[in-house]
């Protein structure tokens, strides 16, 4: 097993497949020369070549677009949005035609696509360089949603989403990208789309999170220990499809939940959790459902105390988790 | 216009021969009468919609003798139903969907006009203008990736779409990788109500070609037989490595944008009615019969043949079953719809 | 045959149309797509062509007349009716389209498809079966079932939470009863189970009242939903209904009672003894009282109260039988707390009458009455089952003569009240009479008592008991 950080897990994956399969190719916005502004794909161009390293013009939505029409052709491609807060201009594509392509031909055409993004805060990145956009796309049906955020399960579900038949819109929290190290197994692995993983039992609470916020849950978790508290931390791993049953089996036992994500509250997934929760084990829960969540202002700003209000402090975390295990 | 009338008896056909012209002709006649029967079927109250192409047949008849079936792929736009006739959909097919069968390929999903057929290589569309542009250049992406020499990729848009963001990246993107695409532009000179002076400020469409690097060409849209030629010549520079084409033809709307519209709002009657005195169908039908190359009892003969492929297809289409309530939910993924697990 | 013409929608959001003009006159023939009305609506004017072929032989709406869509416009006989058999085979799409593209000659293209070029993965073709829509299945849709609630409606405290109202209900509990160790004194969940294991009889439990039948009766009459334990599926074995062979699933309180017998017996050395009571004087001045006291009180008066009336007296003067044994030492309770055993239909619980030495006779029955009617409708709190010292169990009223029961709940002792026999006795002056005779046994915990002080305890209760008569106060 070797150990590495999210950004070698996604180099690695990324470099597999462009190895292992023909039809994959990587396209975006820096992605050959500079290889990628995080060095993702660094040295692909040298080894695979400028038709499958594609540097693309400055324009989104013929990213997505170009990379549809080659998934309807045939061919695996793997599109890059440079950061998160770009993907607006290719909203058009990816939610009003990839993610109905299979839909709308009743199955005659489909679309293997992957779209790769950097999201998330934290990195002194300010307005445009920061946000999260789950919320605005996992509510529509055709898309799936990924947001792992250690390197084992990079791998595993990077992999699995190249190979999956239909859209896949993969979140990468760039906070996360050298600050979390983790064991990868060697060779080829899948993880099943759409299950989450407990990434700390516990009888307490269950805090259910995904992306940076996980790590954050997990260290809050450990210090609460010793003072007799036992927080269950479910990393959700995929954000659509959700993983129900994990969700249910895990406030079944603590009957007290908690909802972390850097996101705004507002609509944001949290919502979508506390609606199934409260429909199918109303009659589990000893505690209101409770969202700490991002707050509801359109980005964090660049200076520290901006920044710092927005994202969510591992000292709130653990206040958090405490009131809900004490109420 | 005046060009083909006074070539009355001597044809430039341009390398085509009889066989080819008649079947030009018989897709502008079977065009028209598909175009109609949609129209007739709406009047009746058995279609909700129904959109028409007339004025565009030549441009479309001569588009389509350029596109190889079987090996060029056709990213068509909602008013390109002789287009897609010309390169292998069938009556039946659109039918179909005008009735929202079960047995449309869509699964009677989509707007009439809005077809999807992968043996044909008919790329499926949305309603959203210009969205297909990217996918087109996708397409002909991977035939260059593949090194599938001698395949193109035919996209159709009206003049409006150039206005799209999407349709400008497209044709950067195709030009910047000299990707095998022909742009083909249907300039009738309304997006709906809006006309072509305030869509853009040139005249032309294919003057933009240069600002791509890429060549364009301007067909007059009336005469099919111009049209082939250029589009013949377009899509070979795209399938022999020469990149991509910006060809604009210049045709005719002379119904309202759809079945949900009445463009006496902003057109004018009489304007309408002088140009339909250069409609391009009875026009190429009087330049055969001049040339010789079709007789009376020809021409009528197709005509009969036309309607009696129409109507079966009509009363085929009809007799289909609806798609049920169930399957609304299926072909949303490869797997299970719902977004719980 | 006539066809009658409607009113067509043209347009989307169109109700009505008006019919603006007829383009032929009755007795006219028309042919089928030939305009025969032009029709205006708030949209659009067109012409609308007919759907058959025939003579005009009705118009219903005049011209000028505005109709709702739908509505009956006109008649036509239409001539030769052209019917069109639904196909015999219902080709799907790809069958479509090959058939009529050889059916159609055409001079475009090299006529070929587009599996010749594809190498590699094909993509699923619809087809094969007729008017079943092509691709991949998916499943019905799931509407999400609703996870089960009980239903039963419940007038519950504000602030208490789903699972705690579910547990309350489970274990019969009054959640208003309960302490709270949450926030502010929320009751948890937690609290409800903890409140759930106080208390079951460690005795074979049975109905309270002497009158036997009667309160039998009422015992297997059936709990009402909210507050039983929920009933077992029919089919399936339950305490209340074993089947022969079948393994009945402990419930919660069966796992407790089990729990807290194995462990009193295992604690307490259980050492027994029994006396002989004369209760007939009792049970005379009981039958005079009995029914102005249920008039009065609206409660039953049973031989019950007067037993532990003297019970705890008999706890006053010997308080070891009141006190419970722990490493420390042995533990004299200053409060007397009597237990009643109750047994209900699935479980045995131990209501307890608070400080009952200070309650006489009737201050007794109306308390016992109280908890026995809360039982009933299952409102009992945690604290009408907490804090017992001393527990009084009525195994009489099933018939037994004689009982060794178990101590409940680590205490020094439980007694019985045995059944009431009319026997033939000799008296003090060696003649015969006939008297109501009753057994009193007692379970003690050795490790507290010794057989001396509870001979003089049972000695004690049955002076008391011979020495009451009509005209005492209750």
């Amino acid at each position: 097993m070797a150990v590495m950080n999210n950004v070698d897990a996604v180099r690695e994956t990324l470099h597999d497949a462009l190895v292992n399969d023909d039809r994959t190719l990587i396209m975006g916005e820096d992605v050959g020369a500079r290889g990628n502004v995080f060095l993702i794909t660094k040295g692909f161009l040298e080894e695979f070549g400028p038709e499958r390293i594609i540097d693309t013009p400055l324009a989104e939505a013929s990213i997505v677009g170009v990379a549809i029409g080659m998934a309807m052709e045939g061919l695996r491609p793997i599109a890059e949005i440079q950061f998160a807060d770009f993907i607006y201009p290719a909203f058009n594509q990816i939610v009003g035609e990839a993610a109905k392509t299979r839909y709308r031909s009743n199955g005659d055409y489909t679309c293997p696509l992957v779209i790769r993004t950097p999201y998330g805060g934290g990195v002194r990145g300010a307005l445009s360089h920061s946000v999260s956009i789950e919320a605005l796309f996992y509510h529509v049906p055709g898309l799936k949603i990924l947001a792992p955020s250690t390197p084992a399960d990079i791998k595993g579900l990077l992999t699995a989403a190249i190979e999956d038949p239909d859209p896949v819109l993969f979140l990468e929290h760039k906070k996360t990208y050298r600050s979390v190290k983790g064991e990868v197994p060697e060779g080829h692995y899948t993880i099943p789309i759409g299950k989450a993983d407990i990434k700390k039992p516990g009888t307490h609470a269950t805090v259910v999170s995904y992306g940076y916020n996980v790590h954050q849950a997990l260290d809050a978790a450990q210090r609460l220990e010793k003072d007799g508290y036992s927080i269950e931390v479910i990393d959700l791993r995929s954000i659509r499809p959700m993983d129900k049953t994990t969700i249910l089996a895990s406030v079944g036992k603590t009957r007290k939940l908690l909802i972390i994500h850097e996101d705004n509250k507002f609509g944001g997934v949290g919502a979508e959790i506390s609606a199934m929760v409260a429909e199918e084990a109303f009659f589990d829960l000893d505690a209101p459902i409770r969202r700490l969540c991002g707050p509801d202002v359109p980005a964090m700003g660049y200076a520290l105390p901006l920044e710092e209000e927005f994202m969510i402090s591992t000292d709130r975390m653990m206040r958090a988790m405490r009131e809900l295990a004490e109420f | 216009m005046a060009k083909a009338m006074a070539q009355a008896g001597k044809l430039d056909r341009r390398g085509l021969t009889d066989e080819q012209l008649v079947a030009m002709l018989r897709n502008m006649l079977l065009q028209r009468q598909l175009d109609n029967r949609g129209f007739q079927l709406n009047r009746q109250g058995k279609i909700p919609f129904a959109l028409g192409s007339e004025g565009h047949e030549a441009a479309q008849a001569g588009a389509a003798m350029a596109f190889v079936r079987g090996k060029d792929v056709l990213a068509p736009y909602y008013r390109d139903l002789g287009l897609v006739l010309g390169c292998g959909f069938t009556p039946l097919e659109m039918l179909n969907s005008m009735f929202a069968r079960a047995t449309d390929r869509s699964g009677g999903r989509q707007f009439p006009n809005h077809y999807t057929n992968k043996e044909m290589g008919l790329l499926s569309i949305s309603s959203i203008i210009a969205a297909h542009c990217p996918h087109a250049v996708g397409v002909a992406y991977a035939f260059k990736y593949r090194k599938e020499a001698g395949r193109a990729v035919l996209c159709c848009t009206g003049e409006g779409a150039t206005s799209e963001g999407e349709w400008h990246e497209s044709l950067n993107f195709a030009a910047v990788h000299k990707l095998p695409v022909v742009f083909f532009v249907e300039n009738n000179n309304y997006a709906i109500s809006t006309p072509s002076t305030m869509q853009m400020n040139v005249e032309h469409v294919s003057d933009k070609a240069s600002g791509y690097g890429m060549p364009g060409a301007l067909v007059d849209g009336f005469d099919p037989i111009a049209t082939y030629a250029a589009m013949k010549e377009a899509m070979d520079r795209a399938r022999s490595g020469g990149g991509p084409t910006l060809v604009e033809a210049m045709v005719y709307r002379y119904l309202s944008h759809s079945t949900d519209d009445d463009d006496r709002t902003y057109r004018d009657r009489v304007a309408i009615e002088e140009a339909r005195k250069n409609d391009p169908v009875p026009m190429f039908e009087r330049r055969l019969l001049d040339a010789g190359v079709v007789d009376e009892a020809r021409v009528k003969a197709l005509k009969a043949d036309v309607l009696r492929e129409t109507n079966e297809a009509t009363d085929t289409a009809e007799a289909f079953p609806l798609p049920q309530a169930a399957d609304l939910y299926k072909n949303v993924y490869e797997g299970a719809f719902e977004p719980w697990q | 045959m006539p066809t009658t013409i409607t009113m067509p929608q043209l347009g989307e959001t169109v109700t009505e149309g008006t019919v603006a003009q007829w383009l032929k006159k009755v007795g006219d023939t028309v042919e089928k797509y030939e305009p025969f009305v032009e029709v205006s609506t708030d949209k659009v004017n067109a012409e609308v062509p007919s759907p058959v072929s025939g003579t005009i032989r009705e118009f219903i709406v005049k011209e000028g007349e505005t109709v709702p869509t739908g509505a009956p416009i006109a008649i036509i006989d239409e001539i030769g009716a052209a019917s069109v058999a639904a196909p015999a085979h219902t080709p799907s799409p790809s069958e479509q389209v090959a058939d009529h593209a050889r059916a159609v000659p055409s001079s475009y293209g090299a006529g070929g498809s587009m599996e010749a070029i594809r190498q590699g993965a094909s993509e699923p073709v619809p087809g094969g079966n007729v008017g079943v829509p092509p691709a991949s299945s998916n499943g019905s849709p799931s509407n999400g079932a609703y996870a089960n609630g009980n239903g039963a409606a419940v007038t519950i405290p504000r602030g208490v939470s789903p699972a705690v109202r579910r547990l309350a209900r489970e274990h019969n509990i009054d959640v208003t009863r309960v302490r709270g160790t949450g926030n502010n004194g929320r009751v948890t969940a937690n609290d409800i189970v903890a409140a759930s294991t106080a208390g079951p009889s460690a005795a074979a439990a049975v109905a309270i009242s002497s009158d036997n039948a009667e309160y039998v009766a009422r015992q297997s009459a059936p709990q009402t939903p909210a507050s039983a334990p929920r009933p077992a599926p029919s089919g399936k074995a339950s305490y209340a209904n074993p089947i022969l062979g079948e393994t009945i699933p402990l419930t919660q309180a069966r796992k407790i009672i089990a729990q807290r017998m194995v462990e009193s017996k295992h604690t307490a050395p259980h050492a027994w003894t029994m006396i002989e009571c004369d209760v007939t004087n009792v049970w005379k001045w009981r039958a005079k009282e009995k029914d102005a006291f249920e008039r009065d009180y609206g409660v039953k008066l049973t031989l019950l109260p007067f037993f532990i009336r003297a019970v705890v007296e008999s706890l006053g003067k010997f308080p070891l039988m009141n006190s419970r044994f722990t490493d420390e030492g042995i533990l004299v309770n200053k409060d007397v707390n009597v237990g009643i055993a109750i047994g209900l239909e699935t479980n045995l619980i131990v209501p307890v009458i608070r400080h009952a030495d200070t309650l006489s006779i009737k201050g007794i029955a109306l308390a016992a009455g109280a908890l026995i009617e809360k039982a009933r409708r299952g409102k009992l709190g945690a604290d009408d089952l907490s804090a017992g010292t001393f527990t009084v169990n009525n195994t009489g009223a099933n018939g037994s003569l004689m009982s060794a029961p178990i101590i409940n709940g680590g205490q020094a002792g439980i007694i019985t009240m045995e059944t009431i026999v009319k026997r033939p006795v000799v008296t003090a002056d060696d003649s015969f009479a006939i008297r109501s005779m009753m057994n009193i046994c007692l379970s003690l915990d050795h490790r507290v008592v010794d057989g001396f002080v509870a001979s003089g305890f049972l000695n004690d209760i049955r002076k008391r008991l011979e020495s009451m008569t009509i005209g005492g106060s209750l």
